[in-house]
């Protein structure tokens, strides 16, 4: 096995796998080029943002500084970087095939951190209300409100993809599809890892600064 | 902005017999509002009696099961193709009538004329989205399906099924104007739809939610769409069909859909945030606390103009095509058509900024952005001359696809020079918003976009359907589209010089009124056109036992997808061919190794058919029509069972089927026997019956 049979980027399966690593080509091969379209979506929604930091934008409502919770957006950076790591443990018992078993539990370990993660980003849109930081309020909140609950959903997202896997794994076991399914959501997975990370920047860090 | 004060009740959202197209006419009876509610009606029961005519016609030919299995719910690419493309010629029979229309109205428009502003305005704005992404973007999807995967190789797309449920979203945003056309009223704020003319404050009806919901479906369908075609030629060529050997169709394949992948999100973005400001009070754009509206002008035209490259590269792939195969040469300078379309595909990103020069930014902003639209003349002159290289010394048949393309490359020189001009901003700053700009982009729309489509049309359709189609209306046709567009669009530039703005209901000045004549004949003469393109559908199919083309390659063809029978059979090929080099099939034929009969056929595996496609159709369609009226029950269920269906999906197993190696064989071999009886026809016959769709042999542009 060496570095000359790689499918696709990123994490393969392996010639252990025989036909289910062929499948991968292609789909994988897919898959990255979706979340190519996807980093051009979030890229747009960035740039709305950045752009609506100004007085303009703020039109006298509350700013970063009167809205943001640092602490607990913090907590959220870290809930969502483990996640990617207990996610990255699911990948690696599926291709060195450590069992069903841990698999699916590292796979729930995953869910329960990216739950986690939209529970306490729930609880800081709330808070941002309770202090009248509402989208329609101006330009400013409008952007924040387009970007991050744009990742949170594509959190939600994934989450109800991991848990109908999990399903999958239940009837099917681990076959061809149920194994693709599990690499894409990986990728996905990191994916919205590195948004988050960028959103933690520029928005968070960034907005604080 | 609250969303429960103008709703009408909580069943039908804001519908009510307000939205029927009479409605004001029967309650307020003035002349203007009596002419355009019968012209309104008009199109409306043209909708409907469209629909129920066709509803009568399957029904009484018993056609609702073969609809069902053989065209929505199938998977095959060539079937989606020509799916895509019977959306297009829909979409563009109404589009162009509307252009009639409009064309009437200025050439009685002075100081009046028979449309109100509002109707005008509607008609302007459908015109404009539908001719964009209802004609021709379902037209070259549908063409890049039917021929790219064949051109490589291919048993199909590498994702079917999602092939099927982009086709589904297309049909269910076609079908979200159409249906504007009866109940309610489209937007009147252009195909662009810039805010803030398009927010809630000044458009409250359901106009921009129309506009807005119909591009996002088709933005969607497209995105998709993209990823599929971009993944098929990178990963479902044949052996030996290395990337320098595909024919450049699938070149210009491959770019538009690296355009897709990338500039469509920004539409999805600007879409979305518009909805967000009408339906949840949000402020992107709105003029009021902090909103920006040159945020949607750039996300607009960061997608608006790499579109105009989705559009246009498909068609140069035709042209090549089409050039090459009816001058009996290979294509000349096929690397350098190869590089100018990447150098184009990357430009297109690079540009967006010239179409609002007028907008504020300063003149070094301007300058950088009229020199970069400048340089797109480069490459797209590298082009035209290999085209014309391919004629020099070439036997060139003056078919219908080569009266198309030589008409294309007259006409596209001009509108090329006039978007020379206006990627200066100086210029720019004279003739914007003129009807001059009208005329430029006609210019290269239509002798580009459109005739590249009709000629593929002409080129491909034996291969789809087995019969060639009747050459003298097809060149009659041609004719009045050639003419027909220089009467309709000449006169503009000259109208737009003297100051004529566009989109203008009515004028004051006397000297616009015997061009704007000249330009409604023009307009008259293109609606001939279309008249005989589907005259010459009718009598082709009238007269399709005279013209088969069973044995595949009835114009002498170079690539892999003329080395089948006409039709195809649905896995395209009995044996995934080998490719040698360029041109594959034309080295086939010279090596006397086309039409073989293997020695062993293998099991074939195709997927099978699914109802995903009609499903998101149906789904895509409740959900957007529940969002523009307001629907909220429809919206949430709607959406609801979008989800569950992808869940249901995900849980499908046992998706493929078998074509077994019998049967393979057998039809394999009935194609063979057929080619082996067929008589070899020489070019000069290639119009007439004896043309069976096997060619004579002919080397280096020598005619038999």
């Amino acid at each position: 096995m060496s570095q000359d049979v790689m499918k696709h980027p990123g994490l393969n399966l392996g010639p252990a796998h025989g036909s289910d690593d062929d499948a991968a080509q292609g789909m994988i091969f897919g898959f990255w080029v979706f979340l190519m379209s996807d980093a051009i979506l979030f890229g747009m929604v960035f740039a709305t943002y950045v752009t609506s930091l100004s007085t303009h934008a703020l039109a006298g409502g509350p700013g970063p500084h009167d809205l943001y919770n640092i602490k607990s957006v913090f907590i959220e950076t870290l809930l969502l970087l483990a996640s990617s790591f207990t996610f990255g443990m699911a990948s690696l018992a599926l291709k060195y095939k450590h069992g069903k078993a841990r698999l699916v539990g590292w796979m729930l370990v995953t869910l329960v951190l990216g739950l986690g993660f939209l529970g306490f980003e729930l609880h800081d849109i709330f808070g941002m209300f309770a202090k009248g930081g509402v989208p329609s309020r101006s330009g400013f909140l409008s952007a924040f409100f387009d970007l991050v609950p744009l990742h949170g959903l594509h959190v939600t997202a994934g989450c109800v993809w991991l848990i109908c896997l999990v399903g999958q794994i239940a009837r099917y076991g681990l076959d061809t599809k149920t194994k693709l399914g599990i690499m894409r959501l990986a990728l996905f997975w990191h994916f919205l890892d590195i948004i988050w990370i960028a959103i933690f920047t520029v928005v968070y860090l960034g907005g604080l600064a | 902005m609250s969303i429960v004060a103008d709703s009408g009740g909580p069943f039908l959202g804001r519908l009510s017999l307000h939205s029927l197209p009479f409605w004001d006419m029967l309650q307020h009876p003035t002349m203007s509002n009596i002419i355009n509610g019968i012209i309104a009606t008009g199109a409306a029961s043209l909708v409907v009696i469209g629909a129920l005519v066709v509803i009568a016609l399957l029904t009484k030919y018993k056609l609702w099961r073969p609809l069902w299995s053989d065209w929505v719910t199938s998977t095959d690419h060539k079937k989606i193709g020509i799916m895509y493309i019977v959306i297009a010629l829909v979409m563009l029979t109404r589009a162009l009538i509307e252009a009639v229309l409009m064309r009437a109205q200025q050439a009685v428009g002075l100081h009046g004329g028979f449309l109100s502003p509002d109707h005008f305005a509607q008609l302007f704005s459908t015109h404009g989205t539908i001719m964009i992404f209802f004609m021709a973007m379902p037209f070259l999807t549908g063409v890049i399906n039917y021929v790219m995967p064949m051109q490589i190789g291919a048993r199909d797309v590498s994702f079917p099924v999602l092939n099927s449920i982009s086709l589904g979203l297309t049909a269910a945003g076609a079908a979200l104007v159409m249906v504007s056309l009866v109940i309610g009223k489209f937007s009147t704020g252009g195909w662009f739809g810039y805010p803030p003319y398009t927010e809630a404050t000044f458009s409250p009806g359901v106009g921009p939610d129309y506009w807005i919901w119909a591009l996002s479906l088709a933005g969607l369908a497209s995105t998709l769409t993209g990823i599929n075609f971009a993944v098929t030629i990178y990963k479902e060529r044949a052996p030996g069909m290395k990337l320098m050997r595909m024919p450049l169709f699938t070149w210009t394949a491959l770019c538009t859909a690296i355009l897709m992948i990338f500039a469509m999100p920004p539409l999805t973005v600007a879409t979305s945030q518009l909805a967000l400001d009408r339906y949840l009070g949000f402020h992107y754009f709105t003029n009021a606390l902090g909103g920006n509206m040159m945020n949607f002008a750039n996300l607009f035209w960061l997608f608006g103009h790499p579109e105009v490259y989705i559009l246009i590269l498909p068609a140069f792939g035709v042209y090549s095509e089409v050039i090459a195969t009816f001058s009996g040469k290979a294509l000349f300078g096929y690397r350098s058509l190869v590089m100018a379309t990447m150098a184009i595909a990357i430009l297109s990103f690079t540009v967006w900024l010239h179409h609002f020069f007028t907008m504020g930014q300063n003149a070094n902003i301007n300058a950088v952005f009229g020199i970069a639209s400048m340089l797109i003349g480069i490459p797209t002159g590298v082009k035209i001359y290999d085209w014309m290289l391919t004629m020099f010394r070439g036997r060139v048949r003056f078919t219908t696809p080569m009266v198309y393309s030589i008409g294309f490359i007259l006409l596209f020189v001009l509108g090329g020079m006039s978007g020379i001009l206006l990627a200066n901003p100086t210029i720019d700053y004279q003739v914007h918003n003129t009807v001059f700009l009208v005329a430029h982009f006609h210019n290269v729309a239509v002798p580009g976009v459109l005739f590249g489509m009709l000629t593929a049309y002409h080129f491909w359709f034996p291969k789809a359907f087995g019969f060639r189609l009747n050459e003298r209306w097809g060149i009659i046709s041609a004719l009045c589209w050639i003419f027909g567009f220089m009467g309709a669009f000449f006169p503009l530039y000259a109208l737009g010089i003297m100051g004529l703005p566009r989109r203008t209901v009515a004028y004051a000045q006397a000297r616009y009124v015997p061009l704007e004549w000249v330009a409604f004949l023009g307009a008259l003469l293109l609606l001939a056109a279309l008249l005989a393109l589907l005259w010459q559908l009718w009598i082709s199919i009238r007269d399709r036992d005279a013209n088969r083309v069973f044995v595949g390659d009835p114009w002498d063809g170079r690539s892999l997808e003329w080395s089948n029978s006409a039709p195809p059979p649905e896995y395209n090929f009995a044996v995934i061919p080998s490719v040698q080099g360029r041109d594959a099939f034309t080295m086939a034929k010279e090596n006397h190794s086309a039409y073989e009969r293997p020695d062993t056929y293998k099991d074939i595996e195709l997927p099978k058919n699914s109802a995903m496609g009609l499903v998101i159709a149906a789904l895509g369609f409740a959900l957007a029509f529940g969002l523009v009226w307001h629907i909220w029950w429809l919206v949430i269920a709607a959406l609801l069972a979008v989800i569950a269906s992808m869940i249901v999906r995900g849980f499908a197993r046992d998706t493929t089927r078998l074509v077994s190696a019998q049967e393979v064989r057998r039809e394999h071999h009935r194609w063979i026997d057929a080619v082996a009886a067929a008589t070899a026809v020489s070019r000069a016959n290639e119009c007439k019956t004896v043309n069976v769709g096997l060619a004579q042999h002919q080397a280096n542009g020598v005619v038999p």
